[in-house]
């Protein structure tokens, strides 16, 4: 069984919560068994050597594995005490009140504007877009850059931007958590700085949950840490105490540089 | 490797025990069998060059050929004159306006339900024996012998039907004999389109058709033009399944509706030919250049329609 250290939800309901959830492609299971508190206004990061299950977990709290035919979802993941996998529940709600960045910046060909202004339009947004625009670019720190050519291709962005534009593009459809897989794998050290930044900033208005192969990424940005092993979640807790005094020996061997 | 071929002075290049690759051997010196392998890189170009020069060289003989025969009779008479028994006075107006209607009704009635199919198959479809064994199918019916959606045509659209040697019949059946290429082409276009973009539409919570009708049919589009308008350069060019629904050369009107009789170019041209007469063979000449203008006008259309919006960027 996993090793779960103390989560300080702050005494209200978390913003998810994860209950025995279990994942397989067809036959092979990707995640056993995988039960976790994420506090609201935290940024948890998932961490965990390549093929762990990591990305697949991550991608049960906003129902992306229904979009693979062979995947079944055991288990609940309550959002607002609700189990997102209750039949009635439309996974195109979930995917809008819970937004997702990928590994590789994804913007779609089209202008900046167009961009972010896609998720908002697609659901029915009937208020004033430009404002929409400004602001979710503003948060995503890149509206200095991109104010004055927001009608140019998302293509002619540096890959950072990209992303960048890709979580504006998120945060226009005004989600509650944002879920991250491995954002800045594919950017430069100064680009995934500015990723590491922003996610510092967007923890003030949003709850945050991020896959990252790069530990140290994973302790300067988050306040918790799971760490994940064949499937297995293996030991969560704040972040200081997983990377500093970790309860399982294999947490410690992955966390100090000894395998993965 | 011999080294006794190697000619004498060249030795110390060979490639040695400690040295298996050459790789230290001076720039410029040839490995002992260099020319021979050099020759017969020499021998395949020019095979390949004669190869493509024969069909090419065939092609541009037929087009000269062609066009010294036609180009005289070729005025705006001939193109607005209807069918005569005198050559002189014969024109295309009736098969040139019943190719347009044709080219007109066919893509109108391929096109939709290509794409339709097309966007079922991958973007819908579960994927199982009863979608594969339609993509099978799909295939298949794209080689099968454009006589054989005549004789479909005849039998369901004339007959069954009842709908005559009509132009909706004929345009039925270049329907049905186009639709599974333009199916195929549809496909390869969405296929073309990253999964990514499908990911980031449906993580901002798209619905299927939003993902389909905003992301996936706009970056597929220009493919799926290219493919309906090669595959309607096609349709026009029959003459086989027209022939068998029993469309008729000799057309005094131009259709004045979907349930009129028509001709087409390709069919003018063939009864035109048929005939005995050095005149008659002049003025389907005419009539193959046209037929060859308007094809080559439909092909550069998809070339452009390729090269402006082909390339999809995928990063």
């Amino acid at each position: 069984m996993a090793i779960v250290h103390d989560i300080d939800t702050g005494g209200s309901t978390p913003a998810l919560e994860a209950k025995r959830v279990s994942v397989s492609y067809g036959s092979k299971r990707a995640v056993s068994d995988v039960s976790l508190v994420v506090p609201r206004h935290r940024v948890v990061a998932l961490i965990g050597p390549s093929g762990c299950g990591k990305s697949t977990f991550l991608r049960c709290f906003n129902r992306m594995n229904d979009l693979i035919p062979s995947a079944t979802v055991e288990g609940e993941v309550l959002f607002h005490g609700q189990d997102l996998y209750r039949p009635e529940i439309d996974p195109v709600e979930v995917r809008r009140r819970i937004g997702m960045v990928f590994q590789k910046p994804n913007p779609f060909p089209k202008s900046i504007f167009d961009n972010v202004a896609f998720g908002p339009r697609i659901n029915g947004f009937d208020g004033d877009l430009p404002p929409r625009v400004e602001e979710s670019l503003r948060q995503a720190a890149l509206w200095d850059e991109v104010s004055d050519r927001l009608d140019d291709s998302a293509y002619e962005l540096s890959g950072g931007q990209q992303q960048r534009l890709c979580i504006a593009r998120a945060l226009a459809v005004r989600p509650e958590i944002v879920l991250m897989d491995e954002p800045a794998s594919s950017l430069d050290p100064i680009a995934t700085q500015k990723i590491e930044e922003l996610i510092f900033e967007l923890k003030e208005r949003y709850t945050i949950v991020i896959v990252t192969h790069n530990m140290q990424q994973a302790a300067r940005i988050s306040d918790y840490t799971a760490f994940l092993y064949m499937g297995e979640l293996i030991e969560y807790g704040p972040t200081e105490v997983i990377f500093t005094r970790p309860a399982e020996e294999r947490t410690e061997a992955y966390v100090t540089g000894r395998f993965g | 490797m011999s080294r006794e071929r190697a000619p004498a002075g060249s030795e110390h290049t060979s490639p040695t025990p400690s040295d298996p690759t050459g790789a230290t051997r001076a720039l410029g010196a040839s490995l002992p069998n260099d020319r021979r392998r050099r020759r017969l890189g020499t021998v395949f170009l020019g095979v390949c060059f004669v190869a493509t020069s024969i069909g090419a060289i065939t092609l541009m003989v037929l087009l000269v050929d062609v066009f010294l025969d036609g180009i005289g009779q070729l005025d705006p008479e001939f193109l607005g004159n209807y069918a005569s028994r005198f050559a002189d006075r014969a024109g295309i107006r009736a098969p040139l306006f019943g190719t347009f209607w044709i080219l007109l009704l066919t893509g109108a009635i391929s096109f939709p339900l290509s794409v339709g199919a097309a966007v079922y198959l991958e973007e819908y479809a579960p994927k199982n024996w009863i979608t594969r064994i339609i993509q099978v199918n799909i295939a298949n019916l794209a080689g099968v012998p454009s006589i054989v959606y005549g004789i479909l045509g005849l039998a369901v659209f004339v007959r069954w039907m009842g709908l005559g040697r009509s132009l909706i019949a004929g345009a039925l059946t270049l329907s049905i004999l186009i639709l599974p290429v333009i199916i195929m082409a549809a496909q390869e276009a969405i296929r073309a389109v990253p999964d990514s973009i499908r990911q980031a539409a449906y993580g901002l919570g798209a619905t299927r058709w939003q993902v389909t009708r905003r992301q996936v049919l706009p970056m597929a589009m220009p493919g799926i033009l290219t493919g309906t308008i090669l595959a309607l350069s096609r349709a026009v060019g029959e003459t086989a399944p027209l022939i068998m629904i029993g469309a008729l050369s000799f057309i005094a009107f131009t259709p004045q509706g979907l349930t009129d009789q028509f001709t087409v170019l390709p069919l003018q041209i063939y009864s035109w030919i048929s005939r005995p007469g050095e005149d008659f063979h002049a003025i389907a000449a005419a009539a193959i250049i046209v037929l060859l203008a308007l094809l080559l006008a439909m092909n550069a259309v998809a070339i452009v329609l390729r090269n402006r919006f082909g390339r999809v960027r995928s990063n």
